[in-house]
């Protein structure tokens, strides 16, 4: 698999005077010349992607190469400016509140409020997401039950461990069932125990609700394990996506994803070490490990 | 897991009426604020020192001085409306920090992710900053009581109290939002906040009479909305106070200001996350 760049280099003539509405949401997020400039830098540069409806969508990269800006501007909290991005099926920036609608966004900081308990956490993003005011216990229990925090609905999040919050915001951010999840780096700072908990809810959540999700992370041994596809994006662009096993195959035989990714990144150029020595340097380190 | 696969139509529940919807999200935000304070009352009772000291301390020695025109009403009575709208103002221009806060948390990008509108989530937290400010009328009330100051307990009165002391505080803590848009970070703003409190009191007719200022001043006070929020609350927290300017205008200056600052800060706000 190539970047989606080459055939979208042709489309934007297409798509820009139909307008939005005409694009049909055939996959759950799709990126066309998608650039944000801060100044002289592009954070996010002519970066073009689709995400099938229902798949784990991994954004890898190093600290830096865009992906929280990408990630914000899916979301609709900053503009783009040059390009294009739907997600389900709606512009992010002429669309924005239908948009909103029909996303859960768990970002890399920590959105649960420490001074209200998970309940009244919950609460509060059932009433923001319009779930009728009937529904919202059912679906508040539903999602306590999700992420096992039954127990701990009444107390303040403050007292809550690190795994903890992480599951809490992920029930909030997915009370209205959204057709796509973004997840900001959903295990990062998080022990074994807990990184597990949480990818098993975002399986679930996939499975139950074909829910998309759009995860970033920086592990590539995470992305491996738990994304159908991957994208790998370097100083705002996007280098290569593919299935984690198409890229590592096209790097070598006995490839990781870790060396597929500094493969396609030129880690080699940045750090200005011998590319060969640099794998070889990190099988030993993974050995020894 | 390249090849189609047909979504389940996401749960976009049916849109309420927009204003139905837009009520909703008012109160849910500023609900969620107003749990907070169960969770920590204590915070409301370290409140009360600051009126405290003014009405007792600074109150009763200025009273002692007879200098100041007060007209019928006894320097104490004249001083504690100030007061109150002094202690709201106080609380409500340090509001800010807690947006800079949520944005540093991550708590702003989860509200503004969701489909309520910017103004919406917006004058929720003006609302409860309001609520919250509500502590310090019970506290002035009470400290005027035991001063005995001839407070005017009558029910329309009381509650034309409550509602200045909301819409006061709701105009302040939005002006504080505008601002902490504008400078983003918390040692920026704490900066600016110092430096507005003390000239937002003194160019205003708490502690004294408009009729006492240099013309400069007198300028300055007709352009401080704290200065139609005091003359308001004089004229119907104290018996034998009266308006100098006419209760129509005072509501008026604080409603316009109240929407004048919603606004930019509705417009502002999602601006802290870029």
């Amino acid at each position: 698999m190539t970047p989606d760049s080459d055939s979208a280099r042709a489309a934007p003539q297409a798509v820009e005077p139909v307008g939005s509405d005409a694009v049909p949401p055939a996959q759950a997020i799709r990126t066309l010349g998608l650039t944000r400039r801060f100044g002289a830098l592009a954070a996010v540069d002519d970066a073009s992607i689709e995400v099938h409806h229902g798949e784990i969508f991994g954004l890898i990269g190093p600290n830096g190469a865009g992906k929280s800006t990408m990630i914000k501007i899916l979301t609709t909290l900053l503009p783009p400016t040059t390009g294009h991005a739907w997600v389900a099926g709606f512009d992010v920036v002429s669309q924005a509140p239908r948009v909103r609608r029909r996303i859960g966004y768990v970002p890399q900081l920590v959105s649960a409020d420490g001074a209200l308990t998970g309940y009244e956490n919950l609460l509060l993003s059932a009433q923001l997401y319009n779930i009728p005011p009937k529904e919202c216990a059912r679906r508040i229990h539903e999602a306590l039950t999700l992420i096992g925090l039954q127990d701990a609905a009444n107390k303040q999040v403050s007292h809550y461990s690190g795994g903890m919050v992480r599951s809490l915001e992920i029930a909030q951010s997915t009370l209205h069932h959204p057709a796509v999840l973004f997840a900001d780096e959903p295990t990062v700072g998080l022990d074994p125990i807990a990184h597990r908990a949480v990818w098993e809810h975002l399986h679930e959540l996939q499975q139950r609700f074909q829910m998309t999700i759009l995860v970033t992370t920086h592990s590539m041994e995470e992305a491996d394990q738990h994304c159908a596809r991957v994208a790998v994006m370097h100083r705002g662009q996007v280098v290569v996506v593919g299935s984690p096993a198409s890229l590592k195959a096209q790097v070598g035989p006995a490839a990781t994803l870790d060396d597929a990714f500094i493969h396609f990144t030129g880690a080699t150029l940045e750090q200005g070490g011998d590319f060969r020595e640099l794998l070889r340097t990190r099988h030993t380190a993974r050995r020894l490990s | 897991m390249s090849s189609y696969v047909p979504a389940i139509p996401p749960d976009v529940f049916r849109e309420p009426p927009a204003a139905l919807a837009f009520l909703r999200h008012v109160f849910a935000v500023a609900g969620a604020e107003i749990r907070k304070l169960r969770h920590d009352p204590l915070e409301l009772l370290s409140r009360a020192v600051q009126p405290t000291l003014w009405l007792v301390v600074f109150g009763q020695v200025m009273a002692r001085l007879r200098g100041v025109p007060t007209g019928r009403l006894t320097y104490l009575a004249f001083m504690a409306p100030g007061i109150l709208a002094q202690s709201v103002l106080f609380i409500a221009i340090f509001y800010g920090i807690a947006t800079i806060w949520e944005r540093d948390l991550g708590i702003l990008h989860k509200l503004l992710v969701s489909p309520a509108t910017r103004t919406a989530l917006v004058l929720g937290k003006a609302l409860s900053a309001g609520v919250r400010a509500l502590s310090q009328a019970i506290i002035v009330y009470a400290l005027a009581v035991l001063m005995r100051i001839d407070v005017n307990f009558h029910p329309a009165n009381v509650v034309g109290v409550l509602v200045l002391v909301i819409m006061g505080s709701a105009l302040f803590s939005m002006f504080s939002v505008v601002m902490a848009c504008l400078v983003k970070t918390r040692e920026r703003f704490m900066g600016i906040g110092q430096i507005l409190t003390m000239p937002l009191f003194f160019a205003s007719n708490a502690i004294y009479p408009i009729s006492l200022m240099p013309d400069w001043l007198r300028l300055l006070s007709a352009i401080n909305p704290l200065t139609y929020q005091v003359d308001a609350l004089r004229a119907l927290m104290v018996n034998g106070g009266t308006s100098a300017l006419g209760l129509g205008t005072d509501f008026g200056v604080l409603l316009l200001g109240t929407a004048l600052f919603v606004g930019l800060a509705a417009k502002l706000y999602p601006q802290m996350v870029t």
